[in-house]
């Protein structure tokens, strides 16, 4: 048998000792970490927990394992929403299929649980939104999918919105740029599939009432249709209308979710043509600005509402002490001051449900909500109380993410009963 | 259902480099027909022009007699088949093959009537109320075709269905597929870098190399009268040996003794000085086991084994020769090209399995020398082919699918005969 990584991979070294002779249909039971299905799969899928940390494990052929962790590998350096790939195994005994190593994302959400319950807090329309801006993020990057299903996509909230990530790249095919062709194919493919999968939720009695798989499914090429039109459409327009109009641009490609690479603007006879290349990558001066001054790691929504608490945090200080505070130290303090102990405020049987920066944010959003009733600011402290008293309950218990499961499991082993 | 034609088509890709190279070829309605080549060779390429993933740099792509080069893939009205396919738990596998139809908003009783034909073609008819977690991998595999047969396509296509199976599956999905085209009667295009499947398959065989057509023909014109040194060393499994050869009059000189040709094939081959003489692992035989009476078609020599191999019921004997180097580096080119890992000079026999020949001894060979073929190093052409017994063999081939499709026709009712127009409106 043989292991291919990818440095760093620390926690590689703890998953060798698994036994990655055997079937993964056979492995034990005391090795694996039960997550709840996450949708439908082709392959025999199981988690494990190590050092913390949550893998998702795949047998699959040797060469599509050998493409999915290769094509991973280059989605993640470029900052594409996808699944990050740890390593394979291949040469197993007895022919067996090479075994895909993945991490698991911490704190997502399959469709299952988003279309199923009718209280979560997206609508339909956000969901769809979401996985059509991740297609045509994987077009733009020159991502032939293939496969496009809700059963291929997690979900991530990120303050009020949600992120789409892309978990299977068994079909993927990379080219410097997609044909028309390959697009429309992908798009009927993931209508297609889409519609099949709310269906069978509709035959498992686990889809709201109030949603119609065939119309959700019939929606999604015109929301992928406007919104690849809107990153990518050329536009004329007279010289004297030049300024606004590219600034307007560029501000409607920002609040879509996209960053604007390069701007082309040709004058020609009829006005000046402006061509757009969109970045394929989520932008992401927030998340890296939010890492540099306090080492968290969130996503973009999430970082910049807490840059922004960060930055009110500062000023308060500065009026407070009456001289500069160095960005430095006052992201230190706001680390220990206000986000840690908010963070930290959750009760054990409460933990793992939320992520920390979203919670933080949810914390935030719930201050101003109560400040708003009351007429008055009630403070941070007050509505975290109330948070974890109201608000953090109704994420459901099934929803606690496996890593924060898997160290419970741990701790609890550990202590003698 | 539907002819597909396609009339000089041309792929280039951004750095110039025509990926298919002016390929022209008619596939027949009702036809299976397989692309299949090394990798490299074009085939998905072509596969994808023909669904419309690929655009076309020029040529024209016509299915049932209309161009179809500036349609969406939607609008062409094909089917993938198995690409990627996922079974829906909760639903019954009626369900799971009716979903394209329901997605298309079809009327209840014709969804009813389609996917109930469909089951009698899959034989899947007591499974329909059924959940697909009890279902076994090749009716899995049925309910995936179950759902391509509904959507009433023009064609269905398959790119490498079976690459990633096991085995024992590969081998049941291909006979499946095999039967239900020849009952469905449906055009069928079918990418393979597999000679096996190809030759197993299909009722034509298209063999590409570096984007380009080498033949077209049934499986067996290819085996027996292959174009050129390419298609010879492709088809075939073990491959044909490539044996060096000199002429002199109707004399072939080989490193397993003379060759004596036929005054046409000697005509054929008049004017080269050096040759190969292709000669499949079955014209040879261990010469203690020929019939007295056949001995005078062919010849006798002496070699030495190096290596046998019995599998019980064959057997083959690795007879290593000497070969110029010009010829060494050609097929150990042939060799690279075909992605094979044959040593090819080393000849392959087939003697009978009850044949005592040991290794590392000399044996006497018989070498039956009516069907070998002679190559021209330089080009690869196969000089002593014969066109029209090749002819003959696809001519029939054709008549037996003709014969195929038309009670198959009988088998299937509604709009399916009508084919072409009014089917689009259900494809998904």
């Amino acid at each position: 048998m043989r292991y291919l990584f990818r440095p760093p991979a620390d926690e590689a070294a703890a998953l060798l000792a698994l036994p990655w002779e055997q079937p993964l249909a056979e492995w034990d039971e005391s090795l694996l970490l039960s997550v709840p299905q996450r949708g439908i799969s082709r392959h025999v899928v199981r988690f494990v927990a190590a050092e913390g940390s949550v893998f998702a494990l795949k047998e699959i052929a040797e060469p599509l394992a050998r493409k999915e962790y290769s094509l991973l590998g280059e989605f993640v350096e470029e900052g594409l929403p996808s699944v990050s790939a740890l390593g394979i195994c291949v040469d197993r005994p007895a022919d067996q299929e090479a075994i895909l190593v993945t991490r698991y994302l911490e704190y997502s959400m399959s469709y299952r649980h988003l279309f199923s319950s009718p209280r979560t807090q997206y609508s339909t329309s956000q969901l769809l939104d979401t996985m059509v801006v991740l297609l045509v993020r994987l077009h733009l990057a020159g991502v032939f999918w293939g496969d496009c299903s809700l059963s291929n996509t997690l979900f991530r909230p990120d303050a009020d919105g949600l992120t789409a990530y892309l978990v299977d790249a068994e079909t993927v095919e990379r080219r410097p740029e997609l044909s028309p062709g390959m697009r429309r194919y992908d798009v009927d493919l993931a209508r297609e599939r889409v519609g099949a999968e709310l269906m069978d939720l509709q035959f498992g009695d686990l889809l709201s009432a109030d949603i119609d798989p065939i119309q959700v499914a019939e929606s999604l090429p015109q929301r992928y249709e406007a919104l690849w039109d809107a990153v990518t459409r050329t536009e004329v327009f007279r010289p004297e209308e030049q300024r606004y109009r590219v600034a307007e641009r560029l501000q409607w490609i920002n609040d879509l979710g996209f960053d604007a690479g390069e701007l082309e603007l040709v004058p020609t006879a009829e006005g000046v043509r402006m061509r757009v290349q969109t970045r394929v990558s989520e932008p992401g001066q927030h998340r890296r600005e939010l890492l540099r001054l306090t080492g968290l790691e969130a996503q973009e929504n999430q970082a910049r509402r807490m840059l922004n608490d960060l930055r009110s945090y500062r000023a308060w200080l500065e009026q407070e002490s009456g001289r500069p505070v160095p960005e430095a130290v006052a992201g230190h303090r706001w680390m220990a001051e206000i986000y840690l102990p908010v963070v930290e405020a959750v009760p054990r049987h409460l933990a793992g449900r939320v992520a920390p920066a979203q919670m933080f944010h949810e914390v935030l959003e719930h201050r101003w909500f109560l400040s708003e009733q009351a007429g008055r600011d009630v403070g941070t402290t007050a509505a975290l109380a109330s948070y974890l008293d109201s608000e953090l309950p109704r994420t459901p218990a099934e929803m606690t993410t496996p890593a924060v499961l898997a160290a419970v499991d741990e701790a609890g082993s550990d202590t003698p009963s | 259902m539907a002819s597909i034609e396609m009339k000089n088509i041309v792929k280039k890709y951004g750095d110039g480099f025509p990926a298919v190279n002016d390929i022209s070829l008619d596939i027949a309605d009702g036809e299976f027909m397989i692309l299949v080549g090394p990798s490299g060779c074009g085939k998905s390429t072509l596969l994808r022009m023909i669904v419309g993933l690929e655009d076309i740099t020029s040529g024209d792509m016509i299915i049932g007699g209309e161009r179809v080069n500036d349609k969406a893939p939607r609008d062409r009205n094909l089917s993938m088949v198995f690409q990627n396919y996922a079974l829906y738990p909760h639903m019954s596998v009626y369900e799971n093959i009716a979903f394209p139809l329901r997605l298309a908003k079809t009327p209840d009783d014709k969804v009813d009537r389609l996917v109930k034909e469909a089951a009698d073609v899959l034989e899947l008819h007591e499974h329909l109320e059924r959940k697909p977690a009890n279902l076994s991998g090749g009716q899995r595999q049925r309910v995936a075709m179950g759902r391509a047969i509904v959507r009433q396509a023009e064609a269905f296509l398959f790119d490498e269905p079976l690459s990633n199976l096991d085995a024992k599956l590969r081998g049941q999905m291909r006979t499946e597929i095999a039967r239900l085209q020849r009952r469905l009667g449906i055009t069928t295009v079918y990418v393979t870098h597999d000679q096996t499947e190809a030759m197993t398959l299909g009722d034509r065989v298209c063999v590409l190399r570096k984007g380009s057509i080498q033949q077209v023909a049934s499986p067996r014109e290819l085996y027996e009268q292959p174009v050129n040194l390419f298609v010879a060393g492709f088809i075939g499994s073990p491959p044909m040996n490539f044996l060096p050869a000199t002429i002199d009059g109707a004399t072939l000189t080989t490193p397993f003794g003379t060759i004596e040709l036929d005054e046409k094939r000697a005509a054929a081959v008049a004017g080269h000085e050096l040759l190969l003489v292709g000669i499949r692992p079955e014209y040879f035989e261990d010469a203690s086991l020929v019939d007295e009476a056949k001995k005078h078609v062919g010849t006798t020599f002496t070699a030495k084994v190096d290596v046998t191999e019995w599998l019980g019921d064959q057997q083959y004997a690795y007879i290593p020769y000497d070969a110029p180097d010009a010829i060494r580096t050609q097929l150990r080119d042939l060799s690279r090209e075909l992605d094979s890992e044959e040593l090819r000079t080393q000849a392959i026999v087939s003697i009978d399995s009850t044949s005592r020949i040991r290794e590392g001894r000399d044996a006497e060979f018989w070498l039956d020398t009516r069907k070998v073929h002679v190559f021209d190093p330089e080009t690869g052409d196969n000089l002593t082919r014969d066109a029209e017994a090749g002819a003959e063999l696809t001519r029939m081939a054709t008549e037996d699918r003709e014969e195929q499709v038309a009670e198959a026709a009988g088998g299937l009712t509604g709009e399916r005969s009508g084919s072409g127009a009014g089917t689009g409106s259900t494809a998904a």
